[in-house]
């Protein structure tokens, strides 16, 4: 089928207004990452510095307490969307098939956890967390973190769950599985596309919680990469281009993360859309 | 192989009860097929011998042991489904080996199985391929291939043909039935087409809202159908009823016309009965030859014609071999062979003509 010219122009530029308008910031985040200091307030508004520089990194890496707030932020949020995942492919996988008294009343109690700002608890964990002597340690946040992605988590892999016949565990079953080879041989490889998506939505999540951090944690030694941003606020001054030198730094993980998820996570985000 | 008793089984879910006491003792390597409308807990009683479903009332024996406890694992029978249910992430040699391997069968046994069952299904240049790769027909070869290679007790079959186009589906159940002449394995298959039901079956088991009307080989059901259910049921087109009263060994029907039946009923006089005729067994005669009737409709088959009638202001249906009914005016007359008729009492339970 021929298709017309100017269609399929306004669809590509209409695309490439989107791009451009999403990734302008992490393009200035760049550019400012790289600006010397001396040029950032002289130049006025350019879109790229009449000279660069790597100075902000190296101090970063080296002079900064970063590589602590990057290590802690790996454990943090790798625990966190590990254990999540676990526990809401078991969870949505019960949601999923089995029928039992209390679902009803267990999936309306995780809805509700979801209703409530993040700010209205945060001192009733703090208090609840001080006596277990869970703040600031990295263990408090990734019990927290835990806590606070497993129900929207578990609706996730419910729906792919429910995306993936039944006839196939019973198939398997009828050959001579157990329900849970069933479930480890069939069904988790078929998942694979959902749970990469809650892996990586869990992971961002946790890669850029900033209140919890906050709150919980004080202190250099357990403080995750969001919290070490604000080190360098100041009172008097704000250091913008090792700040943004860090941001940069820390865009690494994540992409990387997606970069091993994404063929499963394209499958995951559109599986079950259609029949078939 | 094995043979399979079912004892005044029953299931309800909730208060809902969808198994009536079904009794049915199935013999070794005998192909039965369950037949019944949509909801006539056809599929239901099958997953409840496979061990998917639990047994609310009553016993069920694979070679005389009980099951009604059994993990579906341990019960060693195959199971052909209606979507086939292939492992998408396995091959076709994988989907059909995986039963093979979860018993920890020694490797060179697994291939020989399943180069064996791949040969007698046609599939040996598809072993590679995964179930996507795969058109209909194959597929369900490879959901048949998976139930034969590892020779279990039964074969159980959720209307396996029923994804199929036309054609396929009668060259797959002509497969089948030779399948089961060559491996002469216990089998139980559901379906809702009755064609399947007669040309398969060594006995017929129809069923309608949860309990079995009757039980018997496919030219029983046919030609001495038990009740009015499986009257309607069985065959294609249906078979016509019409409404009479009994006296005296004969049946009156609406407009008068009396019909005298071969031999008398044990009714009282003037009980009203239905009178059940086949399309194939109607006469069609001239003027003065029977009933009139006008004609609705004519479709020709190739092989037959169906006529479409209006008799007593009811659809009636004639079905024939003479090429003639093509060219039938608007008006036709009809007649009953008393041999062919069958007299049900007046709620339908019985056919009170049947010997």
């Amino acid at each position: 089928m021929k298709t017309s010219l100017l269609p399929t122009i306004a669809h590509r530029l209409a695309l490439l207004g989107y791009i451009v308008f999403a990734l302008f910031p992490l393009f200035w985040l760049l550019k400012v990452s790289v600006t010397p200091n001396d040029l950032l307030y002289s130049e006025g508004v350019r879109m790229w510095p009449s000279r660069t520089t790597w100075e902000h990194y190296s101090f970063v890496l080296q002079h900064s307490a970063f590589p602590t707030f990057f290590k802690n932020s790996l454990i943090v949020s790798g625990s966190t969307a590990i254990i999540v995942t676990i526990c809401a492919s078991l969870s949505g996988y019960a949601l999923s098939r089995f029928n039992f008294r209390a679902k009803y009343w267990i999936v309306a109690l995780m809805l509700l956890t979801q209703m409530f700002p993040l700010v209205m608890l945060v001192a009733p964990i703090f208090k609840i967390l001080t006596p277990l002597g869970l703040t600031n340690s990295l263990t408090g946040l990734i019990v927290v973190y835990t806590a606070f992605n497993v129900p929207f988590a578990t609706f996730l892999m419910q729906s792919f769950f429910d995306g993936i016949p039944k006839d196939l565990e019973e198939a398997a079953m009828i050959d001579g599985a157990t329900k849970f080879t069933a479930f480890r041989e069939i069904i988790l490889p078929l998942t694979l596309p959902g749970i990469a998506a809650t892996l990586g939505f869990v992971f961002t999540a946790a890669w850029s919680e900033l209140l919890f951090a906050l709150m919980l944690i004080n202190g250099n030694n357990a403080a995750t990469f969001p919290v070490g941003l604000l080190t360098f606020v100041s009172k008097f001054s704000v250091d913008f281009g090792q700040m943004m030198a860090a941001g940069v730094l820390a865009l690494i993980p994540a992409a990387l993360f997606f970069l091993l998820i994404q063929r499963y996570l394209v499958q995951g985000l559109t599986a079950g859309a259609v029949k078939g | 192989m094995a043979s399979i008793d079912i004892q005044n089984v029953k299931k309800a879910y909730g208060h809902v009860q969808v198994l009536h006491d079904v009794d049915l003792q199935i013999k070794d390597g005998e192909f039965v097929v369950l037949v019944g409308p949509s909801g006539c807990g056809k599929s239901t009683l099958l997953r409840m011998i496979a061990g998917l479903e639990g047994v609310t009332g009553g016993e069920m024996r694979i070679d005389g042991k009980r099951v009604n406890e059994l993990h579906p694992k341990d019960r060693d029978i195959a199971m052909v489904f209606q979507s086939y249910a292939l492992y998408p992430h396995m091959n076709v040699a994988g989907n059909m080996s995986y039963s093979l391997k979860l018993r920890k069968t020694a490797k060179e046994k697994i291939a020989a199985a399943v180069a064996s069952a791949a040969s007698k299904l046609g599939l040996d240049a598809l072993l590679d391929r995964r179930p996507k790769a795969l058109s209909g027909g194959q597929r369900q070869r490879v959901a048949m291939g998976r139930a034969i290679v590892r020779q279990p007790k039964a074969f159980l079959f959720d209307e396996p043909l029923s994804n199929l186009d036309a054609r396929l589906r009668e060259q797959m159940r002509a497969e089948i039935k030779k399948m089961h002449g060559d491996l002469k394995a216990t089998s139980i298959y559901v379906t809702h087409d009755q064609i399947e039901a007669m040309t398969l079956a060594d006995r017929i088991v129809a069923m309608h809202g949860g309990v079995v009307q009757q039980v018997g080989a496919p030219l029983e059901l046919y030609d001495r159908p038990a009740n009015l259910f499986v009257a309607g049921f069985i065959g294609s087109p249906g078979m016509n009823f019409l409404d009479a009263i009994y006296s005296n060994g004969n049946v009156t029907l609406k407009d008068g016309t009396v019909v005298a039946l071969p031999a008398p009923l044990s009714l009282d006089d003037g009980a009203r009965v239905t009178v059940g005729v086949r399309p194939e067994h109607v006469v069609m005669g001239g003027e003065g030859a029977g009933m009139a009737a006008s004609v609705d409709l004519v479709e020709p088959t190739g092989f037959g014609i169906i006529l479409h009638l209006s008799l007593h202001g009811l659809a009636f249906k004639v079905f024939t071999l003479d090429r003639a009914a093509l060219s039938a005016g608007p008006m036709v007359h009809v007649s009953f062979p008393p041999q062919h008729l069958h007299v049900f009492d007046e709620n339908g339970e019985r056919c009170v003509s049947r010997q």
